[in-house]
C-alpha cells in the first residue's frame, strides 16, 4: 500500500471520529442555539439577575397558564388562575395548585414552555417552582409560586402568551441517583434500569 | 480487447478462487465480496418484502383481520429497517465492489481484508435484528425512524438489540465507504483523471463521503438512546432536561443524507445504461458530476423538512422549504441530461433500458411529490399521511430498487458470462412496473384524502384504493420470485456473452472477458 492510500485512510478515520464527536456536540449546540435565539419556547431554568426590567410604560398583555401531567403522573396539578391580564415591565406572581393523592412520597419536576416561542427570551422569572424538584408526602398539597415579568422588548405583535408547565414524576430517577451514590445501601430495589423498563 | 489482462507465467494457485465454503468466508476478492453483498441484499429484499406483504394483507380490508396491531407495528418497523439497511444499501455496496475496481482499472479494492470484515458483520447485524421478533415484548415497533421517546421510554426490551445491530450496520457501512474512497482516490489507472471517471464511480465517491459523514451521527443517536434507556441520562427525556425534538434533529441530520445515499448510486447506474442503449455519448458528463456534488452538499441543510410540524419558528420553516426546493435544480439537470442523451439516439429497449427509463419517469414523479411536501403549509396537511408513504416509495422502489434491477440485468452477463433470458426479463419488468404503480399511485390519493400512515386499520372511505394498492403489492411481490428465477437461471447457464456484451457499451469493465476473470487489471490498463 502506498503513502497516498495511508494518508487517505488516516484522514477518513479522523473524519469518522470527528463526526461521532460532532453528533454529541449537537446536544449542547442545540441548547445554545435555542437559548440564543429563543426558539423552541425554552426558558432559562434559573432566576434572572437583571434588575432593570421594570418600566412604567408597559402595554397590556394577557397570559394564559396551562398545566399538563406527563404519562401516568397522578398528581393534581392546575393553575390557580388560568388567565391573567398584566402589563409588560411589571412583576406578577402566579400560583399553581398541586396535590399528591397517592399513598407514597413522590418527587416531581415541572418543565416550562412558552408559546409563541419568540416570547420565550422576553420572559424572566425571579423565582419559579420549576427551578427545583418538588417533594410531596402522601395527601400533601401546596401552592407553588412563579414570579415573572415580561420585558418591554416583547414584540408588538404578541398580545397573548401561553405559559405551559408539564409535570413529570421523577421519583424513580432520584432512586437511581440514590443507588448510584450509596451503592452499599439497601435502597437497591431493582430500578437501576430506569423507570422505562 | 482482452489483451489488458495479464497472463503471467507463475503458478496457478493464485489465480483461481479457493474451493468450498471457506472461499466465501475468507475471500478478499472484490468480485466474490460483491457477489456476497448482492445475494445478501437479495435475501433481505425477499424478507423485507414478505413483511410488506403482511402489511398489505392486513390493509386489504378495513378492520383487523390477520395480525395484531402490535405485530403490525413490528412488521412496519422491520420492513423499513431491512429495506433501507439490508436491501438497498448492501446492494449498492455489492455493485461498488464488483464494478469500481474494474471501472477504474484497479486489481482489487484498496483494503481487501477490511472488505471481507465489512461484509461478514452484516449478516450478524441482521440476525440480531430479526431475532428480536422472537423475544419477549416483540421486535422494535417504533417505525424505522425510531423517534424518542417511542424508542426509549416506551420501547420493548428488544430495543437494546436493535441499537447494537444498528451499530454493527453503521460500522459495516463506514468500513465499506473508507474502502471505496481509498480505492477511487489512490488506485485509478494512470491517465484516469477525476473528471474522466465513469459516473457510477463518481456517484459512489460522493455517496461514500456522505456515509462517512453521517453514519457516525446515526451511531451517536443510538448511543444516546442506549444511555437514556440504561444509564439514566436524559438526552431525549424532558423530565431530566432533555428534549425529544433533539432526537428528530439528530436523526434527520443523518436521515436526509441517508436518503441521498440510497439514490446517488442509482443516478450513476442510470447514466451508464441510458448512454449504452441510446448508442450516444452521455450528454453533460461534467454537469452530472456537479449536480451530484451539489445534491450531496445540499442534503446536509434540509433535514428539518421532515419535521415541519414540530413547531419550528417561521424563519427555519422558510429556510428549510427553500433549501429543499433548491435541490430540484441539480436533480432537474440530471433528468434533463438523461432525456437529452436519449434524444435522437438509436434506442433499443432491452430489459436494463426499460428499467432505466422507468427509473427516470417514476423517480421524477417521486421528486415532484417531494416538492409538494417541501411546501411548508401544504406539508402541515400531508404530514404523516399516505401521501408521504407514496412519495418515498416512489423514489425508493421504482427509484433505487429499479436501478439495482437494471444494474443486475446490465452487468450480469459480465459477472456470469451468460446472457439472461430477454423475454423473461421484459416480463419481469412489465409485471414490476405495473405492480409498483398500482401499489403506490393510489396511495397519493388516499393520503391527500387524509389517511394517516402507520395504522393497521382505517376509515371506510379508504377501503377501495387500499384494496387496489394491496393487489398491486401482491403482483409486485410475486414478480420478484420471477426475478430470482431469472437470476438463478442466468448463473446456471445461458447464451454465452461476448466481452462487450452490449453494442455501444463504454467503460473498462467491457474490455475484459465475460465472465470477468477472477483477477483483472493486475497491470493497469492504458487510458486514452
Amino acid at each position: 500500500m502506498n503513502e497516498g492510500s495511508k494518508k487517505t485512510i488516516r484522514l477518513l478515520c479522523f473524519s469518522v471520529l470527528g463526526m461521532f464527536t460532532f453528533s454529541f456536540a449537537l446536544v449542547p449546540l442545540y441548547d445554545v442555539f435555542c437559548e440564543v435565539t429563543g426558539l423552541n419556547g425554552k426558558i432559562e431554568l434559573s432566576a434572572t439577575t437583571n434588575k432593570n426590567l421594570e418600566t412604567e410604560s408597559g402595554r397590556n398583555l394577557s397570559v394564559q397558564f396551562v398545566s399538563h401531567n406527563n404519562e401516568q403522573m397522578p398528581w393534581v396539578f392546575r393553575p390557580t388562575d388560568s388567565l391573567i391580564k398584566i402589563q409588560t415591565g411589571e412583576y406578577h406572581t402566579a400560583t399553581f395548585y398541586v396535590k399528591n393523592p397517592t399513598d407514597k412520597t413522590m418527587t416531581a419536576q415541572a418543565i416550562p414552555s412558552v408559546a409563541p416561542s419568540n416570547a420565550a427570551t422576553h420572559l424572566k422569572k425571579l423565582e419559579c417552582f420549576c427551578f427545583e424538584q418538588q417533594e410531596l408526602a402522601p395527601g400533601e398539597e401546596a401552592l407553588l409560586p412563579v414570579r415573572l415579568i415580561f420585558d418591554d422588548d416583547l414584540p408588538e405583535s404578541i398580545k397573548s402568551v401561553v405559559l405551559s408547565y408539564t409535570i413529570f414524576d421523577v421519583t424513580d430517577y432520584n432512586a437511581i441517583e440514590m443507588t448510584e451514590h450509596h451503592n452499599d445501601s439497601d435502597h437497591h430495589d431493582g430500578h437501576e434500569m430506569g423507570p422505562s423498563l | 480487447m482482452s489483451a489488458v489482462i495479464e497472463s503471467s507465467g507463475h503458478d496457478d494457485h493464485h489465480h483461481g478462487p479457493a474451493k468450498g465454503l471457506t472461499r466465501w468466508l475468507y475471500t478478499t476478492n472484490h468480485k466474490d465480496i460483491g457477489t456476497l453483498y448482492l445475494w445478501f441484499s437479495f435475501s433481505m429484499f425477499l424478507i423485507g418484502g414478505a413483511m410488506a406483504m403482511v402489511i398489505r394483507a392486513e390493509l386489504f380490508q378495513p378492520g383487523m383481520q390477520i395480525v395484531e396491531p402490535e405485530f403490525y407495528n413490528q412488521m412496519l418497523t422491520l420492513h423499513g429497517l431491512i429495506m433501507v439497511f439490508g436491501a438497498v444499501m448492501p446492494a449498492f455496496v455489492g455493485l461498488a465492489n464488483w464494478l469500481i475496481p474494474m471501472m477504474v482499472g484497479a486489481p482489487d479494492m484498496a483494503l481487501p481484508r477490511m472488505n471481507n470484515l465489512s461484509f461478514w458483520i452484516l449478516p450478524v447485524a441482521f440476525f440480531i435484528l430479526l431475532s428480536s421478533l422472537f423475544m419477549e415484548g416483540g421486535a422494535p415497533n417504533f417505525g424505522w425512524t425510531f423517534y424518542a421517546p417511542l424508542s426509549t421510554t416506551y420501547a420493548p426490551p428488544s430495543v437494546t438489540f436493535f441499537i447494537f445491530s444498528v451499530h454493527i450496520m453503521g460500522a459495516s457501512s463506514i468500513m465499506g465507504s473508507i474502502n471505496v474512497v481509498v480505492t477511487i482516490m489512490n488506485m485509478r489507472a494512470p491517465g484516469m483523471t477525476l473528471m474522466k471517471m465513469p459516473l457510477f464511480v463518481w456517484s459512489w465517491l460522493i455517496t461514500a463521503y456522505l456515509l462517512i459523514a453521517v453514519m457516525p451521527v446515526l451511531a451517536g443517536a443510538v448511543t444516546m438512546m442506549l444511555m437514556d434507556i440504561h444509564f439514566g441520562t436524559s438526552f431525549f427525556n424532558a423530565a431530566g432536561g432533555g428534549d425529544p425534538v433533539l432526537f428528530q434533529h439528530i436523526f434527520w441530520f443523518f436521515g436526509h443524507p441517508e436518503v441521498y445515499i440510497m439514490i446517488l448510486p442509482a443516478f450513476g447506474i442510470t447514466s451508464h445504461i441510458i448512454e449504452t442503449f441510446s448508442r450516444k455519448q452521455l450528454f453533460g458528463h461534467t454537469s452530472m458530476v456537479w449536480a451530484m456534488t451539489s445534491i450531496a452538499i445540499l442534503s446536509f441543510v434540509v433535514w428539518a423538512h421532515h419535521m415541519f410540524t414540530v413547531g419550528l419558528p417561521l424563519a427555519a420553516e422558510l429556510f428549510f422549504m427553500w433549501a429543499t426546493m433548491l435541490i430540484a435544480v441539480p436533480t432537474g439537470v440530471k433528468v434533463f441530461n438523461w432525456v437529452t442523451t436519449m434524444f435522437k439516439g438509436s434506442i433499443t429497449y432491452e430489459t436494463p433500458m426499460l428499467f432505466a427509463i422507468a427509473f427516470v419517469v417514476l423517480f421524477t414523479i417521486g421528486g415532484f411529490s417531494g416538492l409538494m411536501l417541501a411546501i411548508t403549509p401544504a406539508d402541515f396537511q400531508y404530514h404523516d399521511t399516505y401521501f408521504v408513504v407514496a412519495h418515498f416509495h416512489y423514489v425508493l422502489v421504482p427509484g433505487a430498487i429499479f436501478s439495482i434491477m437494471a444494474a443486475v440485468y446490465y452487468w450480469i452477463p459480465k459477472w456470469t458470462g451468460n446472457m439472461y433470458d430477454e423475454r423473461l426479463g421484459r416480463l419481469h419488468f412489465w409485471l414490476s412496473f405495473v405492480g409498483v404503480n398500482v401499489t403506490f399511485f393510489p396511495q397519493h390519493w388516499i393520503g391527500l384524502a387524509g389517511m394517516p400512515r402507520r395504522v393497521p386499520d382505517y376509515a371506510l372511505q379508504f377501503a377501495d384504493w387500499n384494496m387496489v394498492s394491496s393487489v398491486g403489492a401482491f403482483l409486485f411481490g410475486a414478480s420478484q420470485i420471477l426475478f430470482l428465477f431469472i437470476v438463478i437461471r442466468t448463473v446456471m447457464g445461458g447464451k454465452k456473452a461476448t466481452p462487450e456484451v452490449w453494442e455501444g457499451a463504454r467503460g473498462l469493465e467491457w474490455t475484459v472477458d465475460s465472465p470477468a476473470p477472477y483477477h483483472t487489471f493486475s497491470t493497469p490498463p492504458k487510458i486514452s
